[in-house]
């Protein structure tokens, strides 16, 4: 189970990966990558300024 | 000799103002410094309403220019959720608007006339200490370079994970963090544009507010910080409660909107620990924000300045330890950090404050309160004389400020 980036909402501006627990997110670019570490807790949904962030509900 | 075959007296990660800031400093001490960002372009996308206040002009020792500081405030407005405003202003300009685009590359010039190296589209990707040092894992293009350096400013943001890399817990607690948005519009109207003007209230911004930051003719930074958890609870994110805020604006809906800027803003939870070996942290990535309004330019470029003032002591002693570089901890809670902490428990008291509160002050603060409030001008005696005034009629007001004055 991890968080989902919707790209075509975001605006990588990376408050999600301050907000991490774990560090499992990283901004490239423009592009968000989240890594296997991602304890689908909600922190990056809830900061989300666009809810480009989901948490994976499998 | 190619960049990343030099060993560097330090590596500042990240070229917003607080780094620039620090590589200004430490170039003009002739420091051998490296300055990494790993964006395209310096200042650009900005996470910022670009407010800057003359206070830090002084304390930062630099002029506004024309090129920069487009756009000069005399005052603020205030506004309750019944939309009673309680302005302030002055004569005499207070502070700027700035373009910040424009600002952060007048820093970035500065440094390197002073012998700064900057690169852009730098990506850290991994950072180790070994034999005393630092090596830095770099992406660039489809590359990884390395990088060798006595010491690591790290200025790399809210989203910084180079202190993290280095060991040092820089993550930001999902109560004191802000989520923020925000469109520069143009073709709007109906505010006085010499002011700053901040709406307050829970159905307008829950924890937070709207600001509009007038830039020039018709055009603005229109945004808002929420507290974090508020989406969880409203089912609201920050784009929603702007957009639909702005369309209850006659003023402001039938606007363009010429820029979409979003970011985190670290609003409390202020680091105990600003250094580990070899490193020392700055800015948003220090957490340095101011509690109340989420400013963070002039605090994050001082934050950088003393970074660097600390990291070239270090340089002098040849010592890059945490024991020797935690002093900058010290000093930053010394000259600023404590007072931002003050700061953060007003915050708190705001929080707690009803629609009805915030419209029962709107209706009582007068301008002259507000005007020294602002300044910070008002002796405790005042201030206690102020509220228990105007709060004497509200005795769950009295209740909520007790606890924190």
């Amino acid at each position: 189970m991890s968080a989902k980036n919707n790209s075509n909402k975001c605006l990588y501006c990376g408050a999600c990966v301050g907000v991490c627990p774990v560090s499992a997110i990283t901004l490239k670019d423009t592009r968000i990558f989240i890594n296997e570490k991602c304890i689908n807790c909600g922190a990056c949904v809830n900061i989300c300024p666009v809810s480009a962030m989901k948490l994976d509900k499998k | 000799m190619d960049a990343n075959e030099i060993l560097y007296d330090v590596i500042v990660v990240g070229a917003g103002p607080s780094g620039l800031a620090a590589g200004i400093e430490l170039a003009k001490k002739n420091a051998n410094v490296l300055i990494l960002d790993r964006k395209q372009e310096i200042g650009c996308p900005k996470r910022c309403a670009e407010g800057l206040s003359n206070r830090w002009f002084d304390i930062m020792e630099i002029k506004p220019k024309p090129e920069w500081a487009v756009h000069a405030i005399k005052g603020a407005v205030l506004y309750g959720p019944n939309g009673k405003d309680v302005p302030m202003k002055k004569k005499e300009t207070l502070g700027y608007v700035l373009e910040r685009k424009i600002f952060e590359k007048d820093l970035a010039i500065e440094a390197v006339k002073h012998g700064a190296k900057i690169l852009l589209k730098h990506q850290v990707v991994d950072a180790k200490r070994e034999n005393g040092l630092v090596k830095l894992k770099v992406e660039v293009n489809n590359e990884v370079k390395e990088f060798k350096g006595k010491l690591i400013i790290a200025c790399d943001g809210i989203d910084s994970l180079v202190a993290r890399m280095l060991g040092l817990n820089t993550k930001n607690n999902l109560n004191d963090t802000d989520s923020g948005y925000q469109y520069e519009m143009t073709g709007i109207s109906g505010y006085d544009e010499e002011c700053l003007h901040l709406y307050f209230g829970t159905e307008v911004a829950p924890r937070g507010y709207i600001w509009i930051f007038p830039k020039r003719d018709g055009t603005a930074n229109v945004g808002i910080g929420i507290g974090a958890y508020v989406s969880s609870q409203t089912n609201l994110n920050a784009k929603n409660y702007l957009d639909r805020w702005i369309q209850s604006q006659p003023g402001l809906k039938n606007g363009s909107i010429i820029e979409v800027n979003a970011g985190g803003i670290p609003v409390g939870g202020f680091l105990d620990k600003m250094t580990a070996d070899n490193l020392l942290v700055a800015g948003d990535a220090g957490h340095m924000v101011d509690p109340i309004h989420g400013g963070g330019i002039g605090v994050a470029m001082e934050g950088g300045r003393l970074a660097a003032r600390h990291a070239l002591r270090a340089l002098k002693e040849n010592d890059y330890t945490d024991k020797t570089l935690s002093k900058y901890t010290k000093e930053w809670f010394d000259t600023r950090g404590n007072e931002l902490k003050r700061r953060l428990k007003s915050r708190h008291l705001l929080e707690q404050l009803t629609d009805d509160d915030f419209n029962y002050l709107a209706d009582s603060i007068t301008m002259e309160d507000a005007l020294a409030i602002g300044n910070g001008t008002l002796s405790k005696t005042d201030k206690a004389i102020l509220f228990t005034k105007k709060l004497v009629k509200r005795p769950g007001l009295v209740a909520i400020m007790m606890k924190y004055f």
